[in-house]
Formats: structure tokens, C-alpha cells, sequence
């Protein structure tokens, strides 16, 4: 599938993956995190259901302390 | 009467409200409503706007007054409080735009979650990732509908990564200006023959 992950094309060798299964394709280990998938926020404890598709356009935002 | 460009947009901007959520180094429209809990130290003032003489006061009267003695004309409703979700709704419904300017990203991820959830239709200007120098390359900005990123993304302040005023105030600088081009998308410039 490819989607667009912050707001760049990525191709992934799977149809479809959950939100956890992408986090852990990708190398992110963020502990604070948000993530939003076609403008929906996707809260944590939704990770492992919520599916990514192709076409999907997703944002993982990690979020960091500073300012 | 002739109206000059730049007093064009101010008159503009003067019917805004911006909320601005946190008052370290991150945070002129008509109105400002801002909140935050802390003090002003000595550690705040290399990026920070606030003045030696102000240690110890609470930032939001410490702002307020700095704001004012820029533009008495600015209203500046200040709330001394440590932001929690319904504050959050509660503070910043009548704002056109809200700026997040925390430190904790306990605080940035509260903040994005409740305006996207819970506030439909507001734009939410956020700052992530601006500890450190140089780097000024890696600065950007994400948009994704009304919630806007500013910063590199990856700078974590730590022991050896510190906040520094340059690439704070780089990110604040942003967030001002992707305000400024979300309240000035309805507006129309003077006609020539007004100016």
C-alpha cells in the first residue's frame, strides 16, 4: 500500500497495517505521541485496531518538551 | 482620508483574538487571552520576554504589562492557571486562533487533542522540536487541516540541549506568522485611489 505519512509517500509491502504494526515498521518509539488518520485523531488505547490503508493519508506527531 | 497599507492590516487584525497557551518563549491582534501558572526566573530571560526586574512575578501580569507598555491599546486578559482540558475550551472559545507555547509535551499532546476533538473548526499553531542551535535547515512547518507544526520535530531539550532564544524565537516567530496568515486570509487591500 503506499500512504501519505506526514505529508510524504511512503510505500509499505503490506494491504494494510494497524496504527501499532506501522509505529513498529517505522522504528518509532515515541512515548507521546499523536497520531491522526484522514483528519481523525486516533487516541492510543485505538493503536491496535485502528487500520491504515492504502490511499490513507496519516500524521504521527511526536511530541516533544521545549519552548 | 488616506489609509496606508500597513494600517490596513492592523485595522484588520483588530478584530481578532488570539489565545496563547503558555507564556515562556513562545507566545499584535486586537485581543490576546493568555494563560499560564509559572514565575518568571532568571533561567527565562536569554529567550523569554521578560526583564530582569520581573523575577519572581507571575508571567501572565509580567506579559501583560510588557505587552502593554508596547500598545496600551492591546487588551490582554491574563489567567494564572495551569491549563487543564476544559480550561482549554472554556478560555479559548471566542479566540479565531489559539497558539500553543508550553514546555511539557504532556501539555502539547493534551492541547492538540482536546482542540481537535473537542473544538471543531478552530485552528490550533503549534511549536515542537526547537532545543539546541544552528540547525536552522531542519525548521519547518507541518499543516494537517487546522493544526499547524512549527519546529524541527526532533530537538528534545535535555542537559546537554538546552532552549536557546535564537531557535525558540525562530519557531515562535513562525507560529506569529501562520497566525497572521490565517487572519488575514478575508483581507481585501485598500483600493490605490484610498491610499
Amino acid at each position: 500500500m503506499k500512504i501519505q505519512l506526514n505529508n510524504r509517500e511512503e510505500e509499505f509491502g503490506f494491504t494494510q497495517l494497524t496504527i501499532t504494526e506501522l509505529l513498529a515498521e517505522k522504528n518509532f518509539t515515541f512515548r507521546m505521541l499523536v497520531v491522526k488518520v484522514n483528519g481523525e485523531l486516533v487516541k492510543r488505547h485505538e493503536f491496535d485496531q485502528k487500520l491504515v490503508k492504502d490511499g490513507d493519508d496519516v500524521m504521527i506527531l511526536h511530541l516533544i518538551t521545549g519552548g | 482620508m488616506s489609509v496606508t497599507y500597513p494600517e490596513a492590516i492592523s485595522k484588520y487584525l483588530s478584530r481578532f483574538t488570539v489565545g496563547i497557551a503558555g507564556c515562556g518563549g513562545l507566545g499584535g491582534v486586537g485581543k490576546l487571552v493568555i494563560a499560564d501558572y509559572d514565575i518568571v526566573t532568571l533561567q527565562n530571560l536569554n529567550r523569554q520576554y521578560y526583564f530582569h526586574d520581573q523575577i519572581g512575578r507571575l508571567k501572565v501580569h509580567a506579559l501583560r504589562e510588557n505587552i502593554n507598555r508596547i500598545d496600551p491599546a492591546i487588551t490582554v486578559k491574563a489567567f494564572d492557571l495551569k491549563l487543564c482540558v476544559s480550561d482549554v475550551i472554556e478560555l479559548f472559545a471566542g479566540c479565531d486562533v489559539i497558539v500553543e507555547a508550553f514546555d511539557k509535551a504532556e501539555m502539547k499532546q493534551m492541547i492538540i487533542e482536546t482542540v481537535l476533538t473537542q473544538m471543531p473548526g478552530k485552528y490550533l499553531v503549534t511549536g515542537i522540536g526547537m532545543a539546541g542551535w544552528g540547525k536552522t535547515d531542519l525548521i519547518h512547518c507541518l499543516r494537517s487541516d487546522r493544526l499547524i507544526i512549527c519546529g524541527d520535530g526532533v530537538s528534545e531539550v535535555s542537559e546537554t540541549l538546552p532552549v536557546l532564544s535564537p531557535r525558540v524565537n525562530m519557531v515562535a516567530n513562525m507560529q506569529a506568522n501562520e497566525v497572521l496568515e490565517i487572519l488575514l486570509k478575508g483581507f481585501v487591500p485598500p483600493s490605490p485611489e484610498s491610499r
